[in-house]
C-alpha cells in the first residue's frame, strides 16, 4: 500500500513535469511597435504578423520575416501586430481571422502550415489582404486561395545549391552533412539543391542526411539537442562541413560543430550575425539566406502603394536576391569566384536546380 | 453528512489548486512587468460583439471535446493504478488508420461514420492491448511499454502517411491522406447554437461533442454501477486485496487497457470528422500528454474530467486575446502548468485531511472502517459500492494463474 502511494506520488510528479514540459514553448513577448510618422489614423498601416510555431526568437525564419516588418514600419511608419500559434498549432485559423477582425491589412502569415487556413479565412475577410511566406497562392489542388492571397515562395533549392558548391570546395574529408528539421517536402528542397551542388563540383562526395523527426511531428524544428547528436554523429564518421535547415534546432548542430573543431552552414538569417556566441560564429562558414525579411519589406511596400495584385506568386529566387550566401565572417571571399560563376549559370538557366531529392 | 463531507474535501484540492495556481501566475505576470488584473480580465473576455462571444465559445467546446476524451482514457487506467502514457500514440495511430478507411469506402451517411469511429476505437484499443499483455505476460512496466510504444506509433503513422496511405501528390508542402467523402462527415451543431438564440459563429461547432458526452457517461456507469468497474476500482485501490477477494488481475489489466485505447481512439475524431476530413502531418498533436494533466486535475471521474478540460480550453483561448493586449501568451501556459502541479500537492493534502478526520470519526464512533481513499480515486468505493458486500465470498478459479504471472 505504502509502495503503491510512492509509485503514485512518483507518476504523478512525472505526470506533471511532462505537462509541463509540453508548456515549456518560449513565447517571446509580442510588442506593438509604433513609430514613424503614418498619417491619419484611418490611413495608418497596420501590418499583422502570425508567425509558424516557436514564433520569435527561432533566430531563423521568424525573425526574419518579423525584420522584415519591422523595416516596412520604418519606412511607411504605422504598426503592427505579431501573434503566434499555441503549441500543437491548432489555433492557427483563429491567428489570422482575429487579425482581420480587428482591422490588421495586410495579414502575413509565415509558414507553408497555413495553407489550407488561409484559403478558408480569406474567404471570409474579402476586404483584407493576406500574404503566405512559403506558400503558392494555390491549393495542392490548383484552386487559387482567393483573390486577395498573395504567395511569398522562394527558390530555396538554388540557394541550397551554392551551399553544396561551398561546402563541397571548402571539405577536406569529401564528406558533408545535412540536419533537416522535419522531413517534410520543403525543406526537401534544400537537401535536393544541396546534394546537386555539392556533387556538381565533386561526384565523389558524400553527402550524409538526416531528419531529426519525421512527417507530422513539428518537433525536429525546435529540438536542438537532438539536432545536436544528430550533427555529433556525422562529424565522428568523418564529415566536416553540415548544413543545418532546422529551424530553432540549428544551434545544436553548431555547438557539435564547434565541439567537433569542424564548421557547419546555418539557413534563413544570416546566422553570423544572429548567434550570439562568438564560438559558435567562428563555425559558421556560411548561412543560405532565405530572404524572407526582403519578400516582407517588399510585399507591404507594394501594398502601401495599391500595387498589390492577389491571385498571384512572387518568387524570390537567385536572380532576384531572395536566397543567396552569407560571407559575413569571410571564411568563404577565397572561393567567392567559384560560387559567382556556378549562381550565374543558374540564373542563365545552365543548371537546373533539382526540388526533390 | 458524511457524504457532504466527503464531497467538499473531494472538491477542495482542485479548487485549492486552481487558487494557488492562480496566485502564482498572478506573480509572475506582475514580475515580467505586466498587469495581473488586465491579464485575468483578458482571458475572461469572450468579445465584444455577440458573434465573436459565441466563436469564443465554439473554440473553448472545440477544444475541450479531444481534450476530454483524452482525459477520460488516461482516467480509466489510472482508476486501476496503471499509467497509460502511451495515449498520444494510440490515437495518432487510430486516426491514421480510421481516415485511410474512411476515405477507402462510400457508406451511406451514419453507417459511414460508425466504420470510422470503429476502427479508430479497435485499433487503439489492440496498441493499448499490447501494453496489457507486456504487462501480464512478461512484468513489463506499463509506463516505459506505453512510452515507447508512443516512438513506434508516431514512427509507424509517419511511414504510412508518406508511403501507402498518401493521398496528396508528391511535392506538397502538407502531406496528408485521401480526403474523407461526404458522407463520413460528423454535422456540426451551429443549428443548435442557432437555435438557442446566439449568434452565428465563424467556425462550426464539432458534432462529435455528443458522442463524447455519451463516452462520458457510459464509463461514468460502467466504473460506478457494473462489476467490471468495480474490479478495475478495487484492483486500483489494493491490487493484493483484490486479489484475494478474487479478481483476475491480469484479465483486469488488459481489459483496462483495451477499453482506455479504444477511447483514446477517439480522441483524434471530432477533428477528423467535423473539420479536416483527412490526417495528414498539419493534424493536432500532443493531445495524449495534455489528457494525462486533464485526467489529473479532473481527479479522473468523468464530470471532474469535463470541467477540466473547459478550463484548459478555456485558456487555451485566451494564448490569442493575451497577445493582442500586449502580454506573452506563455502565462497560459504558466496557469496550467502550477494548476497541475498544485492539484498534486492539494490531492495529498486533502487525502491527509479525509484520513484524519476518518480516523477521528472511528476512533470516536468505532463503526465505519477508515476511508483512506479521499485523495486517490474522488469517490469511495469501499463503503457503497454496488456489490460491494459479495466479493469477498467469492473465490475465483483463474486467481491462481493471475498470481503466478
Amino acid at each position: 500500500m505504502r509502495r503503491a502511494r510512492r509509485m503514485k506520488a512518483a507518476a504523478l510528479l512525472l505526470a506533471g513535469s511532462m505537462a509541463l514540459a509540453a508548456c515549456a514553448s518560449d513565447e517571446p513577448e509580442s510588442g506593438s511597435g509604433g513609430g514613424g510618422g503614418g498619417g491619419a489614423a484611418a490611413e495608418e498601416l497596420k501590418i499583422g504578423l502570425a508567425y509558424d510555431a516557436i514564433g520569435r526568437g527561432d533566430r531563423s525564419f521568424n525573425d526574419s520575416a518579423f525584420a522584415g516588418a519591422e523595416a516596412a514600419i520604418a519606412e511607411f511608419g504605422g504598426e503592427y501586430r505579431e501573434v503566434t500559434p499555441n503549441e500543437d498549432g491548432s489555433d492557427r485559423a483563429e491567428l489570422l481571422a482575429q487579425l482581420a477582425e480587428q482591422g490588421y491589412n495586410p495579414v502575413i502569415a509565415v509558414g507553408f502550415a497555413y495553407d489550407e487556413i488561409i484559403a478558408d479565412v480569406a474567404a471570409d475577410f474579402p476586404d483584407t489582404t493576406f500574404a503566405q511566406v512559403d506558400g503558392s497562392f494555390e491549393l495542392p489542388d490548383g484552386t487559387s486561395k482567393g483573390d486577395n492571397v498573395t504567395g511569398l515562395i522562394f527558390a530555396a533549392e538554388q540557394g541550397s545549391f551554392l551551399a553544396g558548391v561551398a561546402a563541397a570546395l571548402k571539405s577536406e574529408t569529401g564528406r558533408i552533412g545535412f540536419v533537416g528539421g522535419v522531413d517534410v517536402p520543403l525543406i526537401q528542397t534544400f537537401q535536393a539543391g544541396y546534394e546537386a551542388g555539392a556533387t556538381t563540383v565533386n561526384p565523389n562526395i558524400a553527402v550524409d542526411v538526416q531528419y531529426i523527426s519525421p512527417a507530422g511531428d513539428f518537433s525536429g524544428f525546435n529540438d536542438p539537442a537532438r539536432a545536436q547528436i544528430l550533427a555529433q554523429g556525422m562529424y565522428s564518421g568523418g564529415a566536416d562541413i553540415v548544413f543545418q535547415v532546422a529551424g530553432g534546432s540549428g544551434t545544436g548542430v553548431f555547438q557539435a560543430a564547434a565541439a567537433a573543431g569542424a564548421r557547419a552552414i546555418g539557413v534563413d538569417s544570416d546566422q553570423y550575425q544572429t548567434v550570439d556566441d562568438p564560438a559558435l560564429q567562428a563555425v559558421i562558414m556560411t548561412s543560405m539566406l532565405k530572404r524572407v525579411d526582403n519578400a516582407v519589406t517588399a510585399f507591404v511596400g507594394s501594398f502601401v502603394d495599391g500595387n498589390v495584385e492577389g491571385g498571384t506568386d512572387l518568387l524570390y529566387d537567385l536572380e532576384s536576391d531572395g536566397v543567396g550566401l552569407a560571407t559575413t565572417g569571410g571564411f568563404i571571399d577565397d572561393i567567392q569566384g567559384e560560387i559567382d560563376g556556378y549562381r550565374q549559370q543558374i540564373i542563365d538557366g545552365d543548371i537546373e536546380v533539382p526540388t526533390t531529392p | 453528512m458524511n457524504r457532504l463531507r466527503r464531497t467538499g474535501l473531494a472538491l477542495l484540492g482542485p479548487v485549492l489548486a486552481i487558487l494557488v495556481a492562480l496566485v502564482v501566475s498572478g506573480i509572475v505576470i506582475a514580475l515580467i512587468g505586466e498587469d495581473p488584473f488586465g491579464a485575468l480580465r483578458v482571458v475572461a473576455d469572450l468579445g465584444d460583439t455577440p458573434s465573436q462571444q459565441t466563436q469564443s465559445i465554439v473554440v473553448i467546446l472545440n477544444r475541450a471535446v479531444p481534450l476530454f476524451l483524452a482525459g477520460l482514457a488516461v482516467s480509466i487506467a489510472f482508476r486501476m493504478g496503471l499509467f497509460n502514457i502511451g495515449v498520444e500514440g494510440q490515437y495518432r495511430l487510430a486516426t491514421i488508420l480510421a481516415a485511410a478507411v474512411g476515405a477507402a469506402v462510400t457508406l451511406p451517411g451514419p453507417l459511414h461514420v460508425l466504420l470510422i469511429v470503429v476502427v479508430a476505437m479497435v485499433v487503439g484499443a489492440l496498441w493499448a492491448g499490447i501494453v496489457g499483455v507486456l504487462k501480464v505476460t512478461r512484468g513489463v512496466s506499463e509506463v516505459i511499454s506505453s512510452i515507447m510504444l508512443n516512438f513506434v506509433a508516431l514512427g509507424t503513422a509517419s511511414f504510412l502517411l508518406t508511403g501507402p496511405l498518401r493521398g496528396s501528390a508528391e511535392g506538397q508542402s502538407i502531406v496528408t491522406t485521401e480526403t474523407i467523402p461526404e458522407s463520413g462527415w460528423f454535422p456540426s451543431l451551429n443549428g443548435l447554437l442557432t437555435g438557442l438564440g446566439l449568434a452565428e459563429p465563424r467556425s462550426e461547432l464539432y458534432g462529435f461533442l455528443l458522442v463524447a458526452a455519451v463516452v462520458g457517461i457510459l464509463l461514468s456507469v460502467l466504473l460506478k454501477r457494473t462489476r467490471f468497474g468495480f474490479d478495475l476500482r478495487a484492483t486500483g485501490l489494493s491490487p493484493s486485496a483484490a486479489r484475494a477477494s478474487g479478481v483476475d488481475a491480469s484479465g483486469m489489466v488488459v481489459k483496462t487497457m483495451l477499453l482506455s485505447g479504444a477511447v483514446a481512439g477517439l480522441i483524434g475524431l471530432p477533428e477528423l470528422l467535423g473539420e479536416a476530413h483527412e490526417f495528414g502531418t498539419e493534424f493536432t498533436a500532443g493531445l495524449g500528454f495534455l489528457g494525462i494533466a486533464v485526467a489529473l486535475l479532473g481527479r479522473n471521474s468523468p464530470l471532474g474530467i469535463a470541467v477540466a478540460a473547459l478550463l484548459f480550453a478555456f485558456l487555451d483561448r485566451a494564448a490569442l486575446p493575451l497577445q493582442f493586449a500586449d502580454i506573452p501568451s506563455s502565462v497560459v501556459t504558466i496557469i496550467q502548468g502550477t494548476i497541475v502541479l498544485a492539484v498534486v500537492i492539494a490531492n495529498e493534502i486533502a487525502r491527509r485531511l479525509a484520513l484524519r478526520s476518518a480516523e477521528r470519526a472511528g476512533s470516536s464512533a468505532a463503526a465505519p472502517p477508515p476511508d483512506g481513499n479521499g485523495g486517490g480515486g474522488g469517490d469511495s468505493p469501499t463503503g457503497d459500492g454496488p456489490d460491494g458486500g459479495r466479493r469477498a465470498a467469492t473465490p475465483v478459479a483463474g486467481e491462481q494463474q493471475g498470481a503466478q504471472a
